[in-house]
């Protein structure tokens, strides 16, 4: 099972003087259970992909299926089974606090499972549930109103609304984005042991290359509405012309270790990771003292 | 739906109808506006027609936006054309149920609807060519003489543009809420009305919401920037009238008045 596009093209306002081509001949496939980042530079067409995935808009050219089921069926009886397959993707956009509208915290994160038309017992099974993923606690903060939380709680809140519609698929854009380093730690984890105990996968679009290295397994590099790359972290952030063409920067480990290399310490060209500089630093230097 | 809404937009360029003065253009304006008003003869209607559509092509403004801005006004132009046609009293060409359609009446019908159009394609043809913030000084300046008489003409033009900048950006985010909400799966476009009208509420919420902090933080800036009203303050573009703005209003004052002469004439 997996999401798939299929030489997905989209075109902003066509037929008017303000055409703009944001994607062209995408194809690719991302496996269900899987941990992929999506990177590239402002403008590349990371928002217009993600908005695909879940059939907020469908592609000029080309089909995404989701589950083998296109998003976009040509006769009116499939259309239901399109819904259904879009409804297995969860989408939770850039600072998502800012659709939070309802009394309290828990009437708000129902909002999702009240329009698929669940029952009373069900809908508050799953606000339960939602909050207990995003470390919320039920009895806590059910009855306070979204809009007296922290930044951080709020976004946990606004996530926990999608989790409660049971994604199996859920895509977020920059989830991290504005929010402080304890914050950002504490999302980033949350996110991790979804993917690790709820088996959710996971798409997310992220401007931190660092942080790409540490949490996925795939990343997606986009550049002005083409695929650039689609493998594994530590394979496309040694090819420094790609990124160049990206506009991005490899992670600031790797960096580090290409200074290191330079002022003479033997240091692997794939170390991408903080603790991989810091442990083959500590080895060299107990080896020197040894 | 939302990409519909042309107002406000403008279209960079260099043409005489983007240089003049903004000034020149709303006084010019309102006067050809008049003038579509006050004449009725076949003639005049073909000049001031030819008129328009030479603006539209040395505007460079592209044709699809000038039919763009007429779309919002169809069903007003058709209704009262199919009015006018039905209801003027004259040679009845056919007869529908109890209304009789006359030769007088597709007339008249065809001179409201031209006047309609050339009253929207002239006001777009401003807009298009002019930035709002030109357009918002103009209006300034011209409403400057009636600040003697206590009207705050500098705050309504700083409302006017602080409006017309919003625009875009509050479409923009109507688009990203709808979104969001039709993500949690929530549905415009179906059910009953009153489901439809409570489908609103988790998108008036956030926008207003985000509309408030909006104003909030901007408030703070222009604060911190020491805005404190129109009084003393200049402007870094001072409008300025040119040669090309005195020949605009010599050739209107000469057309209009050529114009009338015409009308007068038996």
């Amino acid at each position: 099972m997996a999401i798939e596009l299929q030489n997905v093209s989209y075109t902003y306002m066509a037929n008017t003087p303000m055409e703009r081509q944001a994607l062209s001949g995408i194809s690719l496939e991302i496996q269900e259970g899987s941990f992929t980042a999506i990177a590239g530079h402002t403008g590349s067409g990371k928002s217009t992909l993600l908005q695909h995935l879940n059939g907020l808009i469908h592609p000029t050219n080309g089909h995404v299926l989701v589950d083998g089921v296109d998003l976009q069926p040509k006769k009116k009886a499939e259309r239901r089974r399109a819904k259904a397959a879009a409804q297995q993707v969860g989408m939770v956009f850039q600072y998502p606090e800012q659709q939070l509208f309802e009394e309290t915290v828990a009437k708000d994160i129902a909002f999702g499972p009240q329009n698929l038309g669940l029952s009373e017992e069900e809908i508050e099974g799953r606000v339960r549930e939602a909050m207990e993923l995003m470390h919320l606690d039920y009895a806590t903060f059910k009855d306070v109103s979204p809009f007296a939380l922290s930044g951080g709680q709020m976004r946990r809140v606004a996530i926990a609304g999608m989790l409660a519609l049971r994604p199996k698929y859920l895509v977020l854009d920059e989830p991290t984005a504005g929010l402080d380093p304890r914050g950002r730690r504490e999302l980033t984890e949350t996110i991790t042991r979804l993917h690790r105990e709820e088996h959710v996968t996971i798409l997310f679009v992220s401007h931190n290359m660092d942080d790409i290295v540490r949490l996925a397994d795939r990343v997606v590099v986009l550049s002005k509405g083409r695929l650039l790359a689609y493998d594994t972290p530590r394979r496309v952030f040694q090819q420094d012309v790609l990124l160049e063409e990206a506009g991005l920067q490899p992670p600031e480990a790797f960096q580090l270790a290409a200074c290191l290399r330079e002022a003479g310490i033997e240091i692997p060209v794939d170390t991408m990771r903080e603790e991989e500089v810091v442990s083959r630093v500590l080895e060299l230097f107990r080896g020197r003292r040894g | 739906m939302l990409s519909d809404i042309t107002i406000g937009q403008f279209f960079p360029g260099d043409t005489f109808l983007h240089r003049l003065d903004p000034r020149t253009k709303l006084i010019t304006l309102i006067f050809f506006m008049v003038a579509i008003f006050a004449f009725h003869t076949f003639g005049i209607y073909a000049a001031l027609t030819l008129f328009t559509v030479i603006l539209v092509f040395s505007s460079n403004v592209p044709m699809g936006m000038i039919l763009r801005s007429i779309k919002p006004i169809l069903w007003i132009l058709l209704f009262t054309f199919v009015i006018h046609v039905f209801s003027t009293p004259g040679d009845s060409l056919f007869r529908l149920w109890r209304f009789d359609a006359t030769l007088e009446g597709i007339e008249r019908g065809t001179f409201i609807s031209l006047r309609l159009i050339l009253l929207i394609v002239l006001a777009s043809l401003l807009t298009f060519t002019t930035s709002p913030l030109k357009l918002t000084d103009a209006m300034e300046a011209l409403l400057s003489p009636l600040k003697r008489f206590g009207v705050p003409a500098h705050e309504l033009a700083m409302m006017m543009t602080i409006a017309l900048r919003f625009v875009p950006t509050l479409i923009e985010e109507t688009d990203r809420i709808m979104k969001a909400q039709e993500s949690r799966g929530a549905d415009f476009s179906e059910g009953s009305i009153v489901a439809r009208v409570r489908a609103v509420v988790p998108i008036l919420v956030p926008l207003f919401l985000s509309a408030f902090r909006r104003a909030d933080d901007l408030a703070l800036a222009m604060e911190a920037r020491c805005y404190h009203g129109g009084e003393g303050r200049t402007q870094m573009k001072a409008l300025c009238f040119h040669r090309l703005d005195v020949i605009a209003f010599l050739f209107t004052a000469v057309f209009l008045t050529v114009l009338t002469i015409l009308s007068l004439q038996p």
